[in-house]
């Protein structure tokens, strides 16, 4: 069992040592009404580190995210925050705990203006002022600063994604859950969203990045899981997946 | 037109040619009307202002429907009930100030007591309507809560026959609101002008709500999207029981200005008034709160003033007597030929 060896290979070079890792799944098992979807996923994201989830569609990428915030309840299992069980909470007080989730398909307030989608963003910080935030996220994407007042659902995909990223950072998040950041982008774009991510990463956010472009988001992670049909089947560093021959042949393309 | 067959099958023929039957006949009684000239020009003013002043007691009771539907997708048919209940409950703080003898002493101070006892009863009953008919079914097929609805409405209607009795109570006189203004060419009673500015101020606050605050960005966040408003944060729940509360406090004040109008309280006036505001909600486009506003307007002109224009031309005696059938002809009218109403968006969105 080759699958077995590389999964539990001791590759895992960026995980903190000190104790407690910034996130965990321990056993999270997920179902969609009588289908299991999950079916026992165990992963940790360190902090600082950008970790990536890959695998084809249907594996249970999204679901492992949005089990992570709250918005589906696993069965059972344990998402630990920094120690702490937080599966049993409901998600909008998940995100002031510090998970922010920018989901698949974007999923911006499409009649609301860009501005609007990023007050949003900052729901969960009541009170706080977020100017300086709005003025990072201009920052990091100045096309949405030349479209502050336009209504996000009248924008392209490309920046719609770069507003669906601007407002999860919005809420300060300790570790930021993108999925899927390339769907349906050219590949300029999908580079310059990639930029980006390493670029949040290098400010301090931890990234959990869900991806089915497996180059793209191995180049970008420190450490990789591959998922297929709602089980973790390999786990190491995003070089060595990278560089593995079963992963090139069913996620890079490579035959 | 290139890309776009119309088809044309017997059941549309036949719906086509029923609305354009009826816009015809509207049309050709206005003619009859105008040339036969027996209706004098301040009398037409007149019905006009009165259907402003219906109208906009239309609009209030029509937001209600309108904001619960944009966040739940269902039709909380037991809003009516709702406005009832305030107007009913005022009726016993009118009554009770009025013996105080303070609707005499310090009429403006009553007037603002019964308003705001009416506000927040239906606003009271508009959440126990929330937490106790409809969370339970939250995510249950859409028929179900419709039919809570209809049986809630039953149930608030008879409770409040039992609580209240089922005669019909008269309102005391507010004298304040007495006599009328003239402005220029157009005059109107005081009452109509307290019930269009106070409906008019509601709107517009509820319109700056929605769009400036920071609950109302949140409303508007579930009505798109729960599960994303969620992720931002926001307690779904909490937004859902504050657009029943904010729905109940204008039907409250609605049940006022309504009694301005008719001076009157019965366990029963919510049926009409709130089917009335449901055809105004549709008319402008369920979902859409401008919408809204602007069909309860136009159903209060239409409901005024068509009976003596559509109808009198032929002849028809007290064509008052026919102001519903032409109210919800304008509800056949718009579901035949524009289903998403005037500022409507398609379904599904």
């Amino acid at each position: 069992m080759t699958q077995a060896e590389t999964a539990t290979a001791p590759a895992t070079v960026n995980e903190p040592t000190n104790g407690t890792p910034l996130l965990e799944l321990r056993d999270l098992h997920v179902y969609y009404g009588n289908i299991e979807a999950l079916k026992g996923v165990s992963m940790t994201v360190g902090e600082g580190e950008i970790v990536t989830l890959i695998g084809s569609n249907g594996a249970g990428k999204s679901t492992t995210l949005r089990a992570i915030s709250g918005t589906h309840k696993p069965r059972s299992g344990a998402v630990m925050l920094e120690g702490r069980d937080i599966h049993h909470l409901p998600a909008h007080e998940i995100v002031s705990l510090g998970i922010a989730h920018s989901p698949e398909g974007r999923k911006v307030f499409s009649r609301m203006t860009v501005y609007e989608n990023l007050q949003m963003g900052a729901f969960s910080r009541k009170g706080e002022k977020i100017e300086p935030d709005v003025a990072r996220v201009f920052d990091l994407f100045p096309r949405l600063k030349e479209r502050r007042t336009q209504k996000a659902g009248t924008m392209s995909g490309g920046e719609q994604q770069m507003l669906a990223m601007g407002r999860a950072l919005m809420a300060h998040p300790k570790i930021l859950l993108l999925d899927e950041p390339s769907m349906g982008l050219s590949p300029i774009l999908t580079e310059q969203i990639f930029n980006i991510i390493r670029e949040i990463n290098g400010q301090g956010t931890t990234v959990l990045l869900v991806e089915q472009n497996a180059l793209m988001a191995l180049n970008a992670a420190h450490r990789g899981y591959v998922i297929q049909t709602g089980k973790i089947l390999l786990a190491d560093t995003a070089k060595n997946l990278a560089a593995n021959e079963q992963v090139r042949q069913a996620y890079l393309g490579e035959i | 037109m290139p890309g776009r067959r119309i088809r044309l099958n017997f059941v549309n023929l036949f719906l086509w040619l029923l609305g354009g039957g009826l816009l015809a006949f509207a049309a050709y009684g206005s003619f009859l009307t105008l040339i036969e000239g027996r209706i004098q020009p301040n009398q037409w003013q007149n019905l006009i202002v009165a259907g402003v002043a219906l109208g906009s007691v239309y609009a209030l009771i029509a937001l209600g429907y309108t904001l619960v539907y944009g966040i739940l997708f269902m039709i909380n048919f037991a809003h009516g009930e709702v406005f009832m209940w305030g107007a009913f409950t005022a009726f016993f703080a009118a009554t009770a100030l009025n013996d105080a003898g303070m609707m005499a002493s310090n009429p403006v101070l009553a007037f603002f007591l019964v308003l705001a006892t009416s506000m927040l009863v239906s606003m009271v009953v508009a959440i126990m309507l929330e937490r106790i008919a409809y969370r339970p079914l939250r995510g249950a097929p859409r028929l179900v809560p419709l039919i809570t609805a209809i049986g809630a409405s039953l149930f608030l209607q008879y409770t409040a026959r039992g609580f209240y009795g089922s005669g019909v109570r008269a309102y005391p006189d507010y004298t304040i609101f007495d006599g009328t203004i003239s402005l220029g060419f157009l005059s109107l009673s005081v009452k109509q002008a307290v019930v269009i500015l106070a409906a008019v101020g509601l709107m517009v606050g509820l319109y700056l709500f929605i769009n400036r605050t920071r609950t109302g960005r949140a409303m508007r966040a579930v009505s798109e999207d729960k599960d994303v408003a969620a992720m931002m944060g926001i307690n779904v729940d909490r937004i859902i029981v504050t657009t029943f509360a904010i729905g109940g406090l204008l039907a409250g004040a609605a049940g006022i200005l309504y009694t301005l109008i008719f001076n009157q309280v019965l366990f029963f006036m919510g049926f009409l008034p709130g089917i009335k505001a449901f055809t105004a909600a549709v008319l402008g486009g369920i979902g859409n709160v401008i919408g809204a506003a602007l069909g309860g307007l136009i159903l209060g002109v239409v409901e005024q003033l068509g009976p003596n224009l559509f109808l009198s031309g032929y002849g028809v005696p007290s064509p008052n007597q026919l102001k519903d059938v032409i109210a919800f002809s304008v509800l056949v009218l718009v579901l035949i030929f524009r289903p998403s109403g005037l500022l409507g968006r398609k379904e599904n969105t």
